[in-house]
């Protein structure tokens, strides 16, 4: 798979002189950088003004007097259809969500990586190679027969249903990213774990486990943004109790009734964009090594 | 070595759920779907063969043209952009620039954002009386018209605009892995030879990043075919139908207006098209030895 960005090697860290190609060189970066900054730039500085000053001022002007009215509201009071509880209903929503979901799926993924990788199973290579082609079939093909299954189970739309199905569509990266660890490990390691009489499930939590802790890294964050971004499957399968953000911020800024409050709106979305910008921030190289982990399956 | 009874347990047990995934879900949904896009089932699934009427209608629905024709210029559109503009801003940052770390955490972090937050913030931006149009316009240039997201034939473009912001970094960190693994060697005969530099990236540098390139198209491949959240946030696939996507189409035949073989046959329409792009990905990848 694609190999990560590492930082340059010292001998090309050399710098080059400031020449009129360097100058244009550093115009396109930073007019890109202005590009892909704008709309961050515009979500902060909308959620701080007044919607007086939003109707008769400029799109990029600083708030004359900034104010946090806007968050408060999209936290607490903003309505997302029928009920006005703010932002804060999804948020919690997103949590209870998220956390089972994260632990499940990565377990569930990184046991069958496990297996498929280091017990010689018949079949494995068959198994795992089909997951890897049913990753691109996109969900609308799914969703239907999966809603019946649920509902015949009884399970319906529920917290439950929404965990499983993240545990499914999590699947296949999950056991990509820890097959592929356990394949790169050095067999000797197994072998001898063997030798020593150690079980399955005995390899897989004391030895295994404990050395894909990078691996288990990566996979908090590629679960973590992707379950939190989601919006089709929560729709679908939470059911109106657990709706997560992503479904309620939908409905705050696009079923609003009258006028729109656009500062409360980009505050609802920036607040709904916070979690991920903090994991993407906040970890730096490691979400690049997500990307390149998940790029197979995308 | 041998297994012994009880590690086979094991490994069976370990398997089962991915097992049942791969039987009910994958293999069990998508088989139910194409068998009911076969029927005359309405609010609720039937048996009712009808042969290939759905799609008979189906392509006669004037909303899931629109939605074809959208995809197929979303997809070219966004496509090309997002490879031009990563690539671009790979080449930039391979110069040895300064604050490379920054530049490209700046480049890169519109895609941990989800397409919901992706398409209200653009949604914000295109909105023609406060957006960027109106900041336009107080600046003086009072004939400028930046309405698109409000015009039926233009609406799509709002989406490319705001799919390129999104995806473009994600290009643009697989192009650099790919930059990053060239050899300098090749750099240093360009330089002997004298070759411009602009030379060497479109007559070596382009020719050997075909994996990079490769991986990237179909990421953003499989990102077209999947585009609904951003049609649902941004303009909810207005105005009127002008952006309407077919996996949007599914969505709203299945749960709104209950048109359950109609929806299932835009589904496996879908498939199908997935099929025809990704097949010849992985019959490559296979061959290279990726996916064993």
């Amino acid at each position: 798979m694609t190999v990560l960005a590492e930082p340059l090697p010292a001998a090309r860290r050399r710098r080059a002189r400031m020449t009129p190609a360097r100058w244009g060189l550093y115009a396109f970066i930073l007019i890109s950088a202005l590009y892909f900054l704008l709309p961050l730039y515009v979500m902060v500085v909308t959620s701080l003004k007044p919607m007086a000053e939003i109707r008769q001022g400029n799109l990029l002007a600083l708030p004359v007097s900034p104010s946090i009215d806007a968050w408060v509201t999209a936290w607490a009071s903003a309505c997302t259809g029928l009920t006005c509880q703010g932002i804060k209903v999804g948020f919690f929503n997103s949590v209870r969500i998220l956390l089972p979901s994260v632990f499940i799926s990565i377990l569930v993924g990184s046991l069958t990586g496990y297996a498929l990788s280091l017990w010689r199973v018949r079949g494995a290579s068959i198994l795992f190679g089909a997951m890897m082609v049913v990753a691109f079939i996109p969900y609308q093909l799914f969703i239907y027969p999966l809603v019946r299954v649920f509902a015949f189970t009884g399970l319906g739309q529920s917290l439950l249903t929404i965990v499983i199905i993240h545990t499914i569509f999590g699947l296949p990266t999950m056991t990509l990213l820890f097959r592929n660890y356990f394949t790169s490990l050095p067999p000797e390691l197994f072998k001898a774990a063997r030798v020593d009489g150690a079980g399955f499930y005995q390899i897989y939590a004391r030895i295994m486990m404990p050395m894909a802790t990078p691996m288990i890294v990566v996979a908090v964050i590629l679960q973590t943004t992707g379950i939190w971004n989601d919006f089709i499957l929560g729709l679908v399968f939470a059911g109106r109790d657990n709706l997560p953000m992503t479904v309620q911020l939908n409905n705050i800024v696009n079923s609003t009734q009258g006028e729109r409050a656009y500062n409360v709106d980009m505050a609802a979305t920036l607040l709904t964009a916070l979690l991920p910008l903090l994991v993407y921030f906040g970890s730096g190289r490691w979400f690049v090594r997500g990307i390149a982990a998940g790029a197979v399956k995308g | 070595m041998r297994l012994s009874l009880s590690s086979r347990l094991s490994v069976v047990l370990a398997l089962l759920p991915a097992l049942m995934v791969m039987i009910v879900v994958y293999i069990g949904a998508t088989g139910w779907t194409v068998w009911m896009s076969l029927t005359n089932s309405r609010m609720l699934p039937n048996n009712n063969f009808v042969g290939l009427r759905q799609y008979e209608s189906l392509f006669g629905n004037d909303r899931w043209i629109t939605s074809v024709h959208n995809v197929v210029i979303y997809g070219v559109l966004f496509v090309s952009l997002a490879l031009a503009v990563g690539f671009l801003l790979a080449v930039a940052i391979d110069q040895r620039v300064r604050a490379e770390d920054t530049i490209r955490s700046i480049y890169l972090y519109p895609y941990s954002m989800s397409f919901v937050v992706t398409g209200l913030v653009w949604q914000w931006l295109l909105n023609p009386s406060l957006g960027i149009q109106h900041v336009l316009r107080s600046w003086g240039f009072a004939g400028a018209t930046f309405d698109w997201i409000v015009r039926p034939e233009r609406a799509i473009y709002c989406l490319v605009v705001a799919g390129v912001w999104q995806a473009s970094g994600l290009v643009m960190a697989i192009m650099l892995a790919g930059l990053r693994g060239i050899d300098d060697e090749i750099w240093k005969a360009a330089r002997i030879d004298g070759l411009p530099k602009w030379r060497v990236y479109a007559s070596i540098v382009i020719p050997m990043m075909g994996a990079s390139f490769a991986t990237a198209a179909v990421l953003l491949s499989t990102a077209v075919v999947r585009l609904y959240d951003l049609s649902v946030a941004m303009t909810n696939g207005g105005p009127g139908i002008a952006s309407e996507v077919p996996a949007k189409f599914v969505m709203d035949h299945l749960f709104e207006r209950a048109n359950i073989g109609l929806a299932t046959a835009a589904a496996t329409t879908m498939l199908v098209t997935v099929i025809a792009v990704v097949a010849p990905y992985l019959y490559w990848r296979a061959r290279k030895g990726d996916i064993r």
